[in-house]
């Protein structure tokens, strides 16, 4: 069969169905989107009728693919990094409960923050979790070690990870596919009590889970993306974690590498192969592309065993993503580099499109709040945060999704006011809901702008779940309907949104203001699902 | 043969199309290819290159190592420049010569020409306006890619193929349109 062009994220869907999925849940997130994204354009998952509607958050999205799992069905679930974050709690406790149907967590992290606010490594939660973790070198391997990963998952009865980062979700190549398995068929565990984390029965299940470990360490130990490739200079040692590996192999196109190399993509650390290059080489070079996790554990917290290079000497940078050339920096070889970017050059950050409503709305924002001076704006995370750049310099904070609201509550109840807030619509209805709740609770003084372009603009597009239901949210969360206030942001209606939300603002308690505008990018697209 | 390309330009200017036919003709051959696309954040209106890689033999890396690029292709005369550590020595710099203005600080076009023609082995062309005459600013990219076709290692014939197969969905004239553009690049590229 011709080999199929992927990126990273399409090869890990085209796994995922072909190792047999009934459901993908998911919230988009860069460089997750693209997952779920394939999955709802194709052929083979509508025949099998392959759950892939967008969940309302990380939490949502992990919970339900437990609940499949819980049916004996393969679920996969996709996030970035932080949104691992937002569905830590059954992250950690699925780990206990352990799983039936295979379940596989899909987290991409995003070294370098390309699209990001943090660049956390999710290879260290996994680690935390007690979960085993897979981390492809390239996208044929990331579609394999799919299967495998289901595989690991029903055999050893938990949820199993993989981690990939940005480069290789949106990098291409050949793919060679597998012959497609059968969905698996509604079935029960046979100890379905141990879902329930009662205290009683919850130490018996931790128990089980560490009981589990040495499995999957001896599987780890066997797995055939874990290599020792012996090399006669043992004056040094090279560990290279996922993508790594290519940045190493990368140097050594020409001759081969003399040193000893162990290729690790599947955690826990394979301890034997560890104890191997550790002892037969003087020091050892660890690669790792996202925070020097298992540096951190190889050098102990006193440093004084074994030598270790890697991010934390100073031998490669302590942060951001890394490519062939640090990693040819690191092993002492020479610059490659051509010219420098000559002076005139200058960056060219994102901006919001032309003809955006979010312009619109900033614009009478800003008027409104000139009066009331700086840092009085707290914003969240969308194509809306670009209002933080030149020239509307508009907003104060970014924290996560939902900290508008809540943040900016903290504020009021330390007496900072007024206090607006400026959330998305897809990002109000992630994690704004609940804290709009504990405004209305309190009848805070706030003024929160949900600003509606009617999509989840900032990943590409995607069906907002607020869509057609925004009103009846925030009043069936207790906002008062006179304090609910739709406007069209135009240029032509500046003035009456001026009006509404200084209207608001004078109002001491919790008013909405809801400027509605499609985006631009999507105009012509389907709002929901039916 | 082996070949690493940077491609460059602004977000929403579609240098991914030109990456999809190199890489459609690549495949034909039976090469290996690897190619490292930008999305997300700077999708809006950011600078955004794409990272090419195609041979005959298994690629290691995503990423084309500084220095080592055989070809810059651009479809924006400054946005070529953020590229040049990536440039070899020997290499060839392509670019369109019309700006894409969205920053206020954006220097003078002439200067930015400038610096582009310091570069030993260019190929610059107005890409939009040829496209525009053509019929469609929108082939622009094939404009480009046509001005690199000579130093791809790639018979141009196959490259006429790989545009026949990826836009033969939206119908004749929109290939017709494109084989057009891609020759006027490529006879601008000889000279
Ligand atoms: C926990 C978490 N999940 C997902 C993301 C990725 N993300 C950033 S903004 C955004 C959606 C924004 O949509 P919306 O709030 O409607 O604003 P718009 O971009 O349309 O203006 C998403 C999904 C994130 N940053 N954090």
């Amino acid at each position: 069969m011709k080999k199929a062009l992927l990126l990273g994220d399409e090869a890990i869907a085209q796994a995922a169905l072909d190792a047999g999925i009934s459901g993908v849940y998911a919230y988009p997130g860069t460089p997750s989107t693209e997952i779920t994204a394939y999955i709802q354009n194709s052929e083979q998952a509508k025949e099998g009728k392959v759950h892939s509607i967008w969940s309302v958050n990380e939490k949502t999205s992990m919970e339900t693919a437990i609940g499949m799992s819980y049916a004996g069905k393969r679920a996969l679930c996709c996030m970035k990094h932080v949104g691992l974050n937002v569905a830590m709690d059954p992250f950690v406790n699925s780990a206990i409960t352990g799983a039936n149907g295979g379940l596989v967590y899909l987290v991409a992290d995003d070294p370098s923050m390309h699209s990001s606010q943090d660049e956390q490594d999710s290879r260290a939660l996994a680690k935390f979790a007690f979960i085993p973790c897979f981390e492809p070198s390239s996208q044929q391997e990331a579609y394999d070690m799919i299967f495998e990963a289901f595989d690991l998952s029903e055999k050893m009865q938990i949820p199993v990870m993989m981690r990939i980062t940005t480069r290789l979700a949106h990098s291409r190549a050949g793919v060679a596919r597998r012959e497609p398995r059968k969905q698996n068929e509604i079935k029960l565990h046979p100890n379905p009590k141990q879902f329930i984390l009662l205290p009683a029965i919850a130490r018996k299940q931790y128990n089980e889970l560490l009981d589990k470990q040495p499995a999957l360490e001896a599987a780890s130990e066997n797995s055939k993306y874990n290599q020792y490739i012996d090399g006669s200079d043992k004056s040094l040692g090279i560990i290279a974690c996922g993508l790594a590996y290519n940045y190493l192999m990368e140097n050594y196109q020409d001759e081969a590498c003399k040193h000893p190399i162990l290729k690790v993509s599947q955690y826990p650390l394979p301890r034997k192969a560890i104890e191997k290059i550790t002892k037969e080489c003087k020091e050892v070079l660890i690669i790792e592309d996202g925070y020097p996790v298992y540096e951190e554990l190889l050098r102990g917290y006193l440093n004084q065993g074994l030598k270790v290079k890697g991010r934390l000497d100073g031998t490669l940078p302590r942060v951001g993503e890394l490519n062939p050339n640090l990693v040819a920096k690191a092993l002492g070889m020479p610059a490659t580099k051509g010219e420098d970017v000559p002076a005139l050059v200058v960056p060219r950050p994102p901006s919001l499109c032309k003809g955006c409503s979010h312009i619109d709305m900033y614009k009478a924002l800003n008027e409104v709040m000139e009066k009331h001076g700086k840092g009085k704006v707290y914003a969240d995370i969308g194509c809306y945060t670009l209002g933080a750049l030149p020239p509307y310099n508009a907003i104060y904070t970014t924290l996560d999704m939902g900290a508008a609201v809540t943040m900016a509550k903290g504020a009021a109840d330390a007496g900072l006011l007024p206090a607006v807030c400026v959330i998305g619509d897809s990002t109000f209805t992630h994690s704004g809901m609940t804290g709009l709740l504990d405004c209305v609770i309190e009848k805070t003084p706030i003024t929160i702008i949900i600003a509606d372009n009617s999509t989840t603009g900032m990943t590409g597009g995607q069906i907002s779940h607020a869509y057609g239901r925004l009103e009846q949210i925030c009043e069936g969360l207790g906002v008062e309907k006179e304090h609910i206030r739709v406007c069209t942001p135009l240029p032509k209606n500046h003035e009456e949104l001026v009006k509404i939300i200084e209207e608001e603002i004078a109002y001491p308690g919790v008013s909405v203001v809801i400027p509605r505008r499609e985006c631009i990018q999507t105009v012509g697209r389907p709002k929901t699902y039916n | 043969m082996k070949k690493d390309i940077i491609l460059a330009g602004v977000g929403g200017q579609g240098i991914l199309s030109i990456a999809t036919i190199i890489g459609a003709a690549a495949v034909e051959l039976g090469m290996h290819l690897k190619q490292a696309e930008v999305h997300g954040m700077s999708q809006r209106g950011g600078d955004v290159q794409s990272h090419l890689r195609i041979s005959d033999h298994p690629i290691a890396s995503d990423l084309i190592p500084q220095g080592k690029a055989d070809l810059i292709i651009s479809v924006e005369p400054m946005e070529a420049l953020r590229y040049l550590p990536w440039l070899s020595k020997e290499g060839w710099l392509i670019t369109s010569s019309e700006p894409f203005i969205n920053v206020p600080n954006y220097p003078e076009t002439e200067n930015v020409l400038a610096e582009v023609k310091k570069v030993k082995q260019h190929v610059v062309l107005d890409a939009e306006k040829i496209a525009k005459d053509l019929g469609n600013v929108r082939a622009a990219n094939m404009v480009i890619l046509g001005a690199a076709s000579p130093y791809l290692g790639i018979a141009f014939d196959k490259l006429e193929a790989a545009i026949r197969e990826v836009f033969g969905r939206k119908g004749e004239e929109v290939v017709n349109l494109n084989l057009e553009a891609l020759r006027a690049g490529a006879k601008i590229a000889k000279g």
